[in-house]
């Protein structure tokens, strides 16, 4: 199935949940937040929250600015 | 501490809140952090990607407090996410409320900021908004219940210094919270006129990494704020337009 995840199209296996894109992306442990379709996911539910097709998602973290 | 900046119940020893944007690299970053002596210092909330990591890890090694900000945000509905998205990866619910109008200027969007600024208040957030340097809407920021107000000297980035010092007194003279003055700060004396004119703070960060030596620029900034409260705090003599001698007339 297909997500957007920072803006650009992966394919992501069937049942992915949010822990399982951090991974693809070999995200820190800390410091960073996701976004699914406009909405906070909390670090709790990371590994419950699985990834609609179709879905978007943002992974942010903290960088110098302002 | 002696004259701490007190905000949202927390001190700070520091009236100088630094921004990390613009340094060339994070060892010149963390020479002008060093030497600027703040204890809050804002960081943006990116797209996470291979570059432009370690800005976390240094502010923590360093002891000083991340402030993280909505730069980029045009809509109140980015930014609150924004600022959620902060609090999830930071831990904190501090945030600088950023919501700007266009590339050209980069300055405020009053409604939507306000909009923001009420929704995020609601959200249990300490807000820090920047805003223009006009009195009604730092009142109104104020009655929303941010923790503190922050106006432009001028643009975002230009150096231009404090444009309408007479807007930020009008600030200063009816906030009750503090007022910190944000952006537009060029060189020393603007950092100092900022606090001669009431600010409780400055939050500056262009003038320093992007000057040609920013450690010493930083240094220069830190003396420049300190030497702007003291003067604010001594009371400064009332402008005359005539001469008066400081020598005995008599004898």
């Amino acid at each position: 199935m297909k997500a957007k995840v920072n803006g650009l199209e992966r394919e992501l296996a069937d049942g992915s949940t949010v822990a399982t894109v951090l991974a693809l992306l070999d995200a820190p442990a800390s410091g960073v937040a996701v976004a699914l379709d406009g909405e906070v996911v909390p670090r709790a539910a990371w590994g419950t929250t699985s990834v609609p097709e179709g879905s978007a998602v943002e992974v942010l973290t903290a960088v110098q600015g302002g | 501490m002696d004259d701490p900046l007190v905000i949202a119940g927390r001190e700070f020893g520091s009236r100088l809140i630094m921004g990390t944007g613009g340094a060339a690299n994070l060892s010149v970053l963390e020479r002008a952090l060093v030497a600027s002596g703040t204890e809050l210092t804002t960081v943006a909330m990116r797209r996470l990607d291979s570059s432009g990591g370690g800005v976390l890890d240094l502010l923590g090694r360093l002891g000083v407090t991340a402030l993280p900000n909505t730069a980029g945000c045009r809509t109140a509905a980015e930014a609150v996410l924004t600022a959620r998205l902060a609090r999830e990866a930071l831990g904190t619910d501090w945030v600088k409320l950023e919501v700007v109008a266009d590339d050209q200027t980069l300055l405020p969007d009053p409604v939507e900021l306000l909009d923001a600024a009420e929704k995020l208040v609601d959200d249990g957030f300490v807000v820090l908004p920047y805003t223009s340097d006009d009195p009604v809407l730092a009142l109104r920021l104020e009655q929303l219940g941010c923790a503190a107000v922050m106006p432009l000297g001028s643009p975002i980035g230009t150096g231009l210094g404090i444009r309408n010092p007479h807007n930020i007194e009008l600030i200063v003279s009816r906030a009750s919270v503090p007022v910190i003055l944000d952006a537009g700060v060029g060189t020393a004396s603007d950092a100092a006129l900022a606090m001669e004119l009431g600010c409780s703070a400055v939050l500056l960060a262009t003038a320093v990494t992007r000057a040609q030596d920013p450690e010493r620029m930083a240094a220069a900034m830190r003396a420049g704020v300190e030497a702007g409260r003291l003067a604010r705090l001594a009371g400064r003599i009332p402008k005359r337009f005539w001469a008066h001698a400081s020598s005995p007339a008599m004898g």
